[in-house]
């Protein structure tokens, strides 16, 4: 079921018909020029199987158009002959036969036309499905790539919604134009044009005639249009309060029933909806009346061209096969006029969603591993900070001049008041964010001329949050190293003591988390995650001891999971226990994101400080607690 | 998909009206070629000018006719699938409002939106098509032969052999695409799927150093679903070109067997002429069902899902006859109570027996998946029990109404949950009809007013969706003090203070104290100094109680207490 989330982004209604996308608002690209040369770029290494796809287009709209013309002729042969017979039948003269052989040889010209036609049609379409999928892969596969490149900065400054959203729905945007929608322009303008230029060369006065009522077909699109546009953007306005509302009560399902308050709900989202209705229903009216009215102008057209072709052929103007080739094409106007015009929103919305498939992949991207870049076979674990400087933005420096250096096997704490900027000692140990200014290194080599991947692979990590995906118990713990075997899993999670609450869950190992991971509690979350860094077996850990939503008892386990797991371990603990803090080499005070203190328990106590006013607060606390109760 | 036409019943007689405007559209469209071919046989032939003037003008009446009745159609139908899709959505809405946690959890909170919304769009639009094209294909199609046949029978066996060609064309090309974009969906979302686990775990991907395994991934499902888009737009390239053609072929055909007929004396140049048009249109319905079939299975899935959660039985009613508790008020009792979330191996709770009566604390402690959150939402009754009985003053909550048992009960959940809307929305959330001073007085009590007189618009301060503008610790208080203003009988805190900070933390517990001295209250928590003078605790491991008492009985008879308050008193304290 995660698939449906990307498609929350609401489409709109009415998207299915044929009209669909005439009358609504469309997104338009900054820079529509520029955005579409590159598209059309994508398609440059294709070029000649592209331009074969319209020369075939072209040429399968000819042939199709000539056909009336040709039919209209063997129809006026028919005529003519019907004619003649009852003037000799009035005169009484001989009867005579209608000459089958030049019937035949028109029908068979217009066999021979019509296949080749659609054999042309089929062609176009045939290489064009490989071209077009073809470009969206490579374009897809690009931002992949990209993907892979890209600073962690970027990830964590956009919504994974929206990333995801140009990557799915952009490309189907772009892959339905490919395929369909180009060469549809181009047949609908030879069709265009072929039609005028057949009429022309039938009658210039009928054609005249029939032009007429073109603005008709103009005034009819762009005043419903206009309408369109006001209705479809009242009903974006309620869809989007419906689902805000629906998302609200869903994710507080259980905060509604506590406190009885469903019926509360449901009247809110019954007047919501009502709005919703009548904007609904007049946005789909609107639009849903753009085919009949089309067709009346259609219809007039060719009432008019009946009543004004028989008032000619009565005077001999025209043929009756004539008619009926501009009856026929008149018919075969309506149709690509609605079409180009549909067509030019779709490109327009098109170029709009290539913009941004275009601007992720210009986005600044990670410098690559130098080419001589190293790989530490073994890692002691030594890690040394020489005058680092850090920010996220220029204007809060986080960090200045920090100097510290771990021996291995050493225990550093990080300390300090939630969110005090862990997830930044993880970004710069593991290089997912560049340091400003000095340098670190681990077993003396500078990190930046580590390959990254060989960096990364020394470190162990046992945090809370978003470190487990979407996917089995077994799979998510088997993430730790390549290759485990469920034997080697089931050995982590037992070390882990996480082997009993799997057990409990529906399907065991097999049970899969879920996309918010909320079928399993925080402190199973972190035990997974334990069970993970013991497989991976790292020479540098990071800990979170973080005990907000773990309980006591899975404290207890958790405790002994990590001691275990840190010996002989250089090992960067965010700690919460005292008995952690007093027996580190070195703590880290942390507050908003900056170190404010270092030094031994004892060496900050004295200070008294920021620490020394944290630890009397935190930690013997407890007793305070009973003095006030 | 029809399944859910039974919430059109109150649009009978629309659809009846619908059905008859579409039908007299397509007469009056079915009716213009017959009129031209009487213009050309009788006007035309006769050099009569008045009658063509007049068979034209009958013409217009009769295209202006047909608009009008496809405009009053089209209205109706929209005011139809507008209302379908009023009606299934306040159906979904409904029903999953009455979800208990189980039902909820086992679909999940994001498909539940996808399908209260999206899905029910789908279904709306399918459901404008089917009221459009669904309709008028046939009728038309149908129509058509009737008015061909009566121009000429003589050319219908051209028809008879055009049409099967055509449904023959139509039949392959389905049948061997349809399956394929159904498996385009699933390609689809496999790529999604792995995207957006790229995505998510972008952090444990780069720390892992899966990137290249990741990679693959990717190009895979990428490549797969390229193989199949190909696959699926050569199967339908066949369609069109074969289409027109034989629909042009039909006409050439229809003009070489007129003019044989013609030539007999059977046939009039004008049927020749109506015949070829009403063969167009024959064709070109048969052209709209196909794009129908293409829509349908689409919207099928959507039809599918929403079925799926209207089915849905639920499994926490209220009983026919509701108990109601009588004089009683503020007592819990569990009896030989044991649960196990469907298809667990091992039960979440076993056989667990005590009771809690007003002015008592019952604290529960115990680890991780020990069943402590599960226990406590056994009597909220967000679940039912497998064995025994949980009792809310004297009455099995299974013979009480949900209303009733939850209008004695205060809340406070581990996962803060606030609405969007003020301050005092929120906490009015706990008693609708509350004044503004006991607003104020909960949240008085739940140490809340000093940060909300912060806010530049105190209590009328606008919390975002979500409660993202508050912080957590802030949440916490909001929701508790949503609790304290119902004046419940029982309360239950649901590691509800792991937020504060301790200063805080402290005087909330003092306020408290003295607030709800006269309820039944549980707290789960995880710290032991904050529930040592609780008249109870219940130790829970592994869904069973291993102790059950007073702090100063359990560290006698309770190893598995000790070992908690081992880990996390100093020395000095456990002594």
């Amino acid at each position: 079921m995660s698939e449906e989330r990307n498609s929350k982004a609401p489409k709109g209604f009415g998207s299915g018909g044929p009209m669909g996308s005439l009358g609504k608002p469309v997104e338009k690209a900054k820079n529509f020029k520029g955005t579409l040369l590159r598209l059309l770029g994508y398609l440059k290494p294709q070029r000649t199987r592209f331009i074969t796809v319209f020369v075939f287009a072209i040429l399968s709209t000819v042939f199709s158009i000539l056909g009336p013309k040709i039919m209209g002729r063997a129809v006026t042969k028919i005529a003519e002959e019907v004619g003649a017979k009852m003037t000799a039948l009035k005169l009484q003269q001989p009867l005579p036969t209608l000459d089958f052989t030049y019937i035949g040889e028109l029908v068979l010209v217009l066999l021979g036309l019509y296949l080749f036609s659609a054999a042309c049609s089929y062609l176009q379409q045939y290489i064009m499905a490989g071209v077009a999928q073809k470009t969206v892969y490579n374009m897809r596969q690009e931002v992949d790539e990209k993907l892979a490149r890209l600073p962690l900065k970027f990830f964590d400054a956009n919504a994974h919604g929206e990333i995801l959203s140009r990557v799915t729905n952009d490309f189907d945007n772009i892959s339905t134009t490919l395929q369909q929608s180009l060469t549809q322009l181009v047949t609908s303008v030879v069709t265009i044009i072929g039609v005028v230029v057949m009429m022309l060369s039938i009658s210039p006065l009928l054609t005249f005639i029939v032009a007429l009522t073109l603005p008709l077909y103009v005034v009819v699109t762009t005043s419903i249009a206009n309408r369109s546009q006001k209705y479809f953007a009242t009903q974006q306005k309620a869809l989007g309060e419906l689902n805000g509302h629906v998302e609200e009560m869903y994710t507080g399902h259980k905060v509604v029933k506590a406190f009885g308050r469903e019926d509360k709900a449901i009247d809110i989202f019954n007047s919501i909806n009502n709005d919703l209705y009548a904007a609904g229903f007049k946005a789909q009216f609107i639009s849903g009346i753009i085919m009949p009215l089309m067709r009346f102008v259609g219809n007039l057209g060719a009432v008019i061209i009946s009543v004004v072709g028989a008032l000619f052929a009565i005077r001999g103007i025209i043929t009756i096969g004539d008619i009926l080739a501009f009856i026929q094409y008149s018919g075969q106007f309506t149709m690509p006029i609605v079409q180009t015009a549909n067509i030019v929103n779709v490109i327009q919305s098109t170029v709009a969603s290539a913009e941004r498939v275009f601007e992720l992949l210009d986005e600044g991207q990670e410098t690559p591993d130098r080419a001589d870049a190293k790989v530490i076979a073994f890692p002691k674990g030594e890690v040394r900070f020489e005058n680092v400087d850090f920010s996220y933005n220029e204007e809060q420096p986080l960090i200045t001049a920090m100097n510290i250096d771990v021996k291995q096997g050493q225990t550093i704490a990080i300390v300090g008041p939630t969110g005090a900027g862990k997830t930044t000692l993880v970004n710069l140990l593991m290089r997912f964010y560049e340091i400003n200014a000095g340098n670190i290194t681990i077993d003396g080599v500078d990190i930046r001329d580590i390959k990254r991947g060989a960096l990364r692979s020394m470190f162990g990590m046992v945090l809370q949050d978003t470190w487990l995906f979407n996917g089995t118990i077994m799979d998510n713990i088997a993430y730790g190293r390549e290759g485990a075997t469920d034997e080697e899993v089931m050995c982590a999670a037992r070390a882990a003591h996480a082997h009993h609450f799997i057990k409990t869950l529906p399907e065991g190992y097999n049970t899969i988390i879920n996309e918010e991971a909320s079928n399993i509690s925080q402190g199973q979350k972190q035990l997974l995650t334990i069970a993970r860094a013991i497989l991976a077996d790292p020479a540098i850990l990071i800990l979170d001891e973080a005990t907000s939503s773990v309980d006591s008892r899975t404290e207890v386990y958790i405790q002994k999971a990590m001691k275990d797991l840190m010996q002989g371990r250089t090992s960067f603990v965010i700690a919460h226990r005292l008995s952690t803090i007093r027996e580190a080499e070195l703590i880290l005070v942390m507050n908003k994101g900056s170190v404010v203190e270092m030094g031994s328990h004892s060496e900050l106590l004295a200070q008294n400080g920021f620490y020394a006013d944290l630890y009397n607060n935190q930690f013997i606390g407890a007793q305070l607690y009973d003095e006030v109760v | 998909m029809w399944k859910l036409s039974r919430f059109l019943k109150q649009y009978s007689a629309y659809i009846v009206i619908i059905i008859l405007l579409l039908f007299m559209q397509v007469m009056a469209d079915l009716y213009l070629p017959t009129l031209m071919a009487d213009l050309v046989d009788n006007g035309l032939a006769n050099k009569d000018v008045g009658y063509i003037l007049t068979i034209g003008s009958l013409m217009l009446l009769i295209a202006a006719g047909g608009t009008l009745c496809a405009l009053i159609a089209t209205y109706l139908s929209s005011k139809t699938a507008a209302g379908l899709g009023k009606i299934l959505r306040a159906k979904i809405f409904a029903k999953v409002e009455g979800f208990s946690l189980h039902e909820f959890d086992k679909l999940g909170t994001a498909t539940l939106i996808t399908r209260t919304t999206n899905d029910v769009t789908q279904i709306q639009q399918v459901a404008v098509l089917i009221f459009s094209m669904m309709i008028t294909a046939p009728l038309t199609c149908i129509g058509g032969i009737i008015m061909a046949l009566q121009q000429d029978q003589g050319l219908a066996w051209v028809l008879v052999v055009a049409i099967p060609m055509l449904v023959v064309v139509i039949g392959v090309t389905l049948k061997r695409g349809l399956p394929l974009f159904k498996v385009m969906q699933e390609k689809i979302d496999k790529l999604n799927l792995v995207l957006r686990e790229k995505l998510t775990g972008i952090r444990v991907i780069r720390a892992f150093n899966r990137i290249e395994k990741e990679r693959v991934r990717f190009d895979t499902a990428n490549a797969d679903l390229m193989g199949n888009a190909v696959k699926v737009n050569i199967i339908m390239a066949v369609l069109m070109p074969a289409m027109m053609l034989i629909m042009n072929l039909t006409t050439v055909a229809l003009v070489w067997f007129g003019a044989i007929r013609i030539e007999g004396g059977m046939m009039q140049i004008g049927s020749l002429i109506a015949f070829i048009q009403y063969a167009t249109q024959i064709l070109f319905s048969l052209l709209m069902l196909v794009m129908l079939f293409i829509m349908i299975p689409r919207a099928q899935v959507s039809a599918v899902r929403i079925n799926e959660v209207l089915e849905t039985a639920l499994d926490i009613s209220d009983p026919e006859e509701a108990k109601s508790a009588g004089g009683k008020s503020g007592f819990v009792e569990f009896k030989e109570v044991s649960f196990r979330y469907p298809g667990a191996e091992q039960p979440t709770l076993s056989n667990i027996t005590f009771s809690a009566k007003p002015g008592e604390v019952t604290a529960i402690i115990g680890g991780t998946g020990s069943g402590k959150s599960t226990l406590i939402n056994l009597i909220i009754r967000f679940y039912d029990v497998e064995s025994g009985s949980v009792l809310v003053d004297g009455v099995d909550v299974r013979e009480m109404s949900q209303k009733e048992l939850r209008g004695k009960i205060g809340f406070v959940p581990q996962k803060t949950a606030l609405f969007s809307g003020t301050i005092a929305e929120n906490i009015k959330y706990g008693k609708e009809e509350a004044t503004r001073a006991e607003v104020e007085y909960a949240a008085q009590v739940a140490q809340a007013t000093e940060f909300v007189l912060e806010k530049e618009t105190g209590f009328d301060y606008l919390i975002a969706q979500g409660g993202a503008n508050v912080s957590g610790g802030q949440k916490q208080r909001l929701s508790i003090a949503r609790a304290l203003i119902r004046k419940a009988e029982i309360y239950i805190f649901d590691d509800s203070f792991s937020a504060l900070d301790f200063k805080t933390d402290a005087k909330l517990r003092a306020a408290l104290k003295r607030e709800i001295a006269a309820a039944t209250v549980f707290i789960i928590t995880q710290t032991v100094s904050t529930i040592r003078d609780a008249d109870r605790i219940i130790v829970l491991d592994e869904g069973r109680i291993t102790g059950i008492g007073t702090h100063k009985e359990l560290m006698i008879a309770c190893k598995v207490y000790r070992e908690i308050v081992a880990s996390q008193l100093s020395e000095e304290e456990t002594g």
